[in-house]
């Protein structure tokens, strides 16, 4: 038999009806993740026919959009940014209990960041397709599942079927050899990922990371380099399953239990693209090389080494981008002046991301005038972080512990920076606009975010975790 | 769900050249806690269009343009790259466009606008780059023969879109009945799985 990539394995598994000329695949999903933005109007179209949810056992919703950060006040009212958001909120709660859909809702133990808590919860599979209405779907691909995307009709099409009508992507595998340096992990992979084939590079294509440095990044590690797939174009990315995708899933709420889990196990590790499979195109990178990244525009793939300089801006896209950023070519990054970090969203939100921050922070202040966000990807990483004590240092550094959700990611819940603000975050996008009106967003890991926090400037992390080992953080 | 179906669309065009425009421009995020679809054209490229105080911006092309005759966008490339809300094509829609015309388009935002009755169309550079050029050219959008082509210029190029979403948007359906026909497929899956 021919070699086959894990995509093709994936596929294969979930086609329900084959592709044809005049028509795409009818593809099987497995697991339904929803949360309020994207579900109201298919929940709509859904009642105004009649219709049921064809499985709710394979959909899980959860609230972290519009949902506030800050507590709820004496009253047990959440500080909402509007009524809309309230109502958005309620509207999602309503359609689950309608439909039978469980939801890890306000107040429950394991409400989070949609893309944090399908893990978390072990709902995330190897071997799964998974789909929810936001283009950061492709993070569950680290466990070795086909996870991508889909717009709102298709959250309905697959509410009232179980399925999505869907061509097969190209293959793409990104390889990186060697080891990474002291410093670096997966956020500064993927930026110089992106920066290597552009913002489309991976337009119509699945990614497969590979190679040394992918097998070396824990599971938190894997999920923060396919989350940022999508930000080169490609809907999904994947990484094959192996020892620490299972010893990440044991145990886990929606885990196989018992003989179930021993089939799960030799099943998944069926899985990896098999020796000699062929992609349709290959990425390499040297992993040795990669050192801590930051952005200077308003496309991810507008990416350059936090050490170096503001690369020579030419074209007009890149003059647009730079009089927005207020930046110019030959500028040092060490001289852009920073007036608001965030550490969160589904790309740096989870307990080592938080770690990591504490490890800067830990003993330090956050620079005069700055204003540092941390927020925990869900309730659970919340808990732990706080049995660890890191709630401490960060609030001993001056930055602000808060309730989790997507916060300044998208900044649609009321959490946001101010015109022109310069704002390095561990989020995902750095589009106009997108974290405010206005402000300028420099994408960075979360020791970055953390040292340039600290400096009140964009800052290489690499002096603070050489100094320092994490013993003393705690 | 249906929209009005997509045949020929005869329009000016209105030009954003920049590339990478992604889904924060055409709908910011604030907007999005929206319940329903429709309205959202006064959201469309806000950001773009309008200063802080709401007042049109002077610099903004979609000043003083009337919908009914510019119903093409033409964009740079990559266009409606990031988020996979389904807000950006209906905000365009609702503002007026019914076709989008770029070197390259994201796929979310291209499936989406799909679904939607808004024609995602991917031309290569060369017509790319003369409707970059040529703001409010007056342009024919046939999906039957897959064409475009600049009136008064003798210039055409060709298109493609996926068969089946053609069909949709020929017929102004959603794919939702042709996955609903497929129950039998689908249940017969599901008890071999099980």
């Amino acid at each position: 038999m021919k070699p086959q990539t894990m995509l093709d394995k994936l596929w294969a598994r979930h086609v329900v009806v084959e592709e044809r000329g005049d028509a795409p695949a009818v593809l099987y999903i497995d697991l339904h993740l929803v949360h309020e933005v994207t579900s109201p109007q298919a929940f709509s179209v859904l009642d105004e026919q009649g219709r049921k949810v064809h499985r709710p056992d394979r959909t899980i919703a959860t609230l972290d959009h519009s949902t506030p950060t800050l507590p709820a006040n004496d009253k047990g009212e959440l500080p909402y940014a509007t009524p809309e958001a309230k109502q958005q909120v309620e509207t999602l709660i309503r359609n689950c209990e309608t439909h039978g859909i469980q939801l890890y809702g306000l107040g429950d133990p394991h409400r989070g960041i949609v893309h944090v808590i399908g893990p978390e919860l072990g709902a995330t599979q190897p071997g799964m397709t998974i789909v929810c209405g936001d283009s950061h779907t492709s993070t569950h691909g680290a466990f070795g599942a086909l996870a991508f995307g889909i717009g709102t009709t298709e959250v309905g099409h697959v509410l009232a079927t179980q399925c999505v009508l869907q061509r097969k992507p190209k293959s793409m595998r990104v390889t990186f050899d060697g080891e990474l340096s002291p410093g670096v992990g997966a956020k500064d992979m993927a930026l110089a990922m992106i920066a290597k084939v552009g913002a489309d590079g991976g337009q119509g294509y699945a990614i497969e990371f590979a190679g040394d440095a992918v097998r070396a990044l824990s599971m938190e590690g894997r999920m923060t380099l396919c989350n940022m797939s999508i930000e080169a174009g490609a809907r999904s990315g994947m990484v094959a399953p192996d020892d620490k995708t299972i010893a990440f899933l044991e145990g886990r709420e929606r885990a196989p239990t018992g003989d179930g889990w021993k089939r799960a196990v030799d099943d998944w590790l069926s899985l990896p693209t098999d020796e000699g499979a062929v992609f349709d195109k290959e990425v390499r990178l040297e992993a040795a090389a990669i050192t801590p990244m930051v952005t200077y525009g308003v496309s991810p793939d507008a990416a350059a080494p936090v050490s170096s300089k503001v690369p020579e801006i030419s074209g007009e896209v890149a003059r647009i981008a730079a009089d927005y950023m207020q930046v110019h070519g030959g500028m040092a990054f060490s001289d852009i002046r920073v007036d608001r970090v965030f550490i969160g969203s589904c790309t740096n939100s989870r307990l080592s991301d938080l770690r990591e921050a504490a490890h800067v922070f830990a003993g330090r202040k956050v620079s005069k005038g700055v204003i540092a966000l941390v927020v925990p990807g869900s309730e659970e990483i919340k808990r732990a972080a706080e049995a660890e004590g890191l709630d401490k240092v960060f609030l001993s550094a001056g930055a602000e512990w808060r309730e989790p959700g997507c916060s300044m990611c998208i900044a649609m819940n009321g959490d946001k920076g101010a015109p022109g603000e310069l704002v390095v975050s561990t989020s995902n996008r750095n589009f106009m606009g997108r974290q405010g009106k206005g402000v300028r967003t420099v994408l960075a890991s979360p020791a970055t975010a953390a040292a340039s926090a600290v400096e009140g400037r964009i800052a290489d992390p690499r002096p603070y975790l050489e100094e320092r080992k994490m013993a003393n953080v705690v | 769900m249906s929209f009005e179906p997509f045949s020929k669309l005869r329009s000016r065009t209105i030009v954003l050249a920049q590339a990478n425009i992604d889904t924060d421009q055409i709908i910011p995020a604030r907007f999005l806690t929206t319940t329903t679809r429709k309205g959202l054209g006064g959201s469309a490229f806000y950001d773009w269009r309008f200063d802080d105080n709401g007042r049109a911006k002077n610099a903004s092309v979609f000043n003083g343009v009337n919908p009914e005759t510019y119903r093409i966008l033409v964009a740079g490339s990559n266009f409606g790259c990031g988020s996979s809300r389904e807000h950006a094509p209906w905000a365009l829609s609702d503002f007026g466009f019914r076709a989008v015309v770029s070197s390259d388009i994201a796929d979310i935002f291209k499936s989406n606008a799909l679904k939607n009755g808004l024609l995602p169309v991917e031309v290569d550079d060369e017509m790319h780059n003369f409707l970059l050029e040529h703001p409010g050219a007056d342009v024919l959008i046939d999906l039957e023969e897959e064409v475009i082509a600049v009136l008064g210029g003798g210039r055409s190029a060709p298109f493609s879109v996926e068969p089946f979403a053609r069909r949709c948007l020929l017929d102004g359906v959603d794919p939702l009945g042709h996955l609903l026909n497929q129950s039998a497929a689908i249940e017969a899956y599901e008890k071999e799985r099980a």
